[in-house]
């Protein structure tokens, strides 16, 4: 086991946990959901990475090729892609919605205000 | 944006481009990358295009929200309608095989039909999206 | 390159700069995508990553204010959660199989039949393509179900407001 033969994981979950340390420590509503979609991209690395196989060429079947990489998570992550931007969209929706109640996307300042009108 | 000259004829040369790059996504999504879900996206990125630059009522003349609002919901029936086809030529529910004369020919009928179905749904959701955001910023 | 861009977002607390980072970030990852093969997921990565969620990101913003308030605190807590995740992970690494290995578990399975006789049973030589669409017709099916409940839950987010102010008037 060297270092190279694992360096894609380790790229994949340097990512995301630096998505998962934006949702965690921003307060800011929109940070955040940025933040997701960091973390949901590590996840597509984490799919596609593996699927990969040195020397083959993408999954289109053509004369003069006989090695493909995996086409399986291609068509999953596809489909991940946009319901990710759906989301986003509909949580994007969240925010301005939130921040027309509140006048704030701050969360500790929606918390505060909570408090003060329950 | 409305007033730059440079913008709106590079704008009104660009835009057939788009949706014609758009469709040529969508159709040779068999042979080379592409699909419906690229596809849609792209077509909805020149409608979005042409709002920024020609303003949101210019393209919400030319597409309107009623015509969108129908795609929402049209690309899903259509996916549904391929599904249920399947079922009344005698086949199991989203089987192509049943949809041309040959099983080959069923298939590419199904694929293409069913593709179609989810271009037009993306594209749909995504300026439903686009068109209320924009018009909420006007709004206020 | 990518890590460096997540880096300069983390501490980015101009909103504006951090859309504009995280379409670059998207640009970044469609270019590895395309190193990794996955061609048809790299066109949609910056059709989706970096055109429409940067312009709904950039909508979203006009809406609200540009600038992220400054923390009370330091983030300690949720960093020490962050690398303490993040150690676990790479010490689960060391079960996976190693990158490129044409033994791994994800080619043994229903890949090689894909590859082999999708092409011959479809007529499609885009393989990607005829999963999608026919293999795994109902996965697609169903997604499109939920990009379509998106967007309906958009236009409710949205719209209520507007008509209850056209009433008022």
């Amino acid at each position: 086991m060297n270092a190279a033969s694992h360096f894609s994981y380790w790229a994949t979950i340097c990512l995301m946990v630096m998505g998962l340390f934006i949702v965690m420590a921003r307060a800011n509503l929109i940070k955040k959901l940025v933040g997701l979609a960091i973390f949901q991209t590590s996840i597509y690395l984490l799919y596609i990475a593996p699927g990969k196989l040195i020397g083959g060429t993408a999954p289109i079947i053509a004369d003069g090729f006989s090695v493909y990489s995996n086409p399986l998570p291609h068509v999953l992550i596809l489909t991940a892609i946009v319901v990710g931007i759906a989301v986003l969209a509909l949580g994007l929706a969240l925010v301005v919605r939130i921040r027309e109640a509140y006048d704030s996307i701050e969360e500790d300042e929606i918390l505060a205000a909570e408090e003060r009108q329950p | 944006m409305k007033d730059d000259v440079v913008l709106r004829v590079v704008a009104k040369l660009l835009v057939p481009f788009i949706l014609l790059f758009a469709l040529y996504v969508q159709f040779h999504g068999d042979f080379g990358p592409g699909g419906g879900f690229q596809a849609g996206v792209i077509i909805a990125a020149a409608v979005i295009f042409y709002a920024i630059i020609f303003g949101l009522p210019t393209a919400r003349s030319v597409v309107p929200d009623w015509l969108v609002e129908a795609m929402v919901a049209a690309g899903v029936l259509l996916y549904l309608g391929v599904g249920l086809a399947g079922i009344l030529l005698g086949g199991n529910y989203l089987d192509y095989f049943v949809l041309g004369a040959t099983p080959v020919a069923g298939q590419h009928r199904g694929i293409f039909w069913v593709e179609a179905g989810v271009a037009v749904t993306v594209s749909g959701v995504m300026l439903k999206t686009f068109y209320m955001f924009a018009a909420r910023a006007r709004d206020k | 390159m990518m890590l460096v861009t997540v880096a300069v977002l983390t501490r980015s607390r101009n909103l504006f700069a951090v859309v504009v980072l995280s379409s670059v970030y998207s640009f970044l990852m469609a270019t590895v995508l395309v190193a990794l093969d996955a061609v048809d997921v790299a066109m949609t990565e910056a059709a989706v990553g970096a055109g429409v969620s940067t312009v709904l990101l950039l909508g979203a913003l006009h809406l609200c204010r540009t600038e992220e308030a400054k923390h009370a605190q330091a983030p300690w807590l949720p960093l020490a959660m962050a690398v303490v995740t993040g150690g676990v992970l790479v010490y689960g690494t060391y079960g996976l199989p190693a990158f490129s290995d044409p033994q791994a578990p994800i080619h043994q399975h229903v890949a090689a039949r894909y590859l082999n006789d999708g092409p011959k049973e479809t007529g499609v030589p885009n393989v990607v393509t005829a999963v999608l669409a026919s293999y795994r017709g109902y996965d697609t099916l169903g997604e499109t179900i939920v990009v379509f409940t998106a967007g309906i839950g958009v236009v409710a987010l949205l719209r209520r407001r507007r008509q209850r102010s056209e009433g008022d008037r």
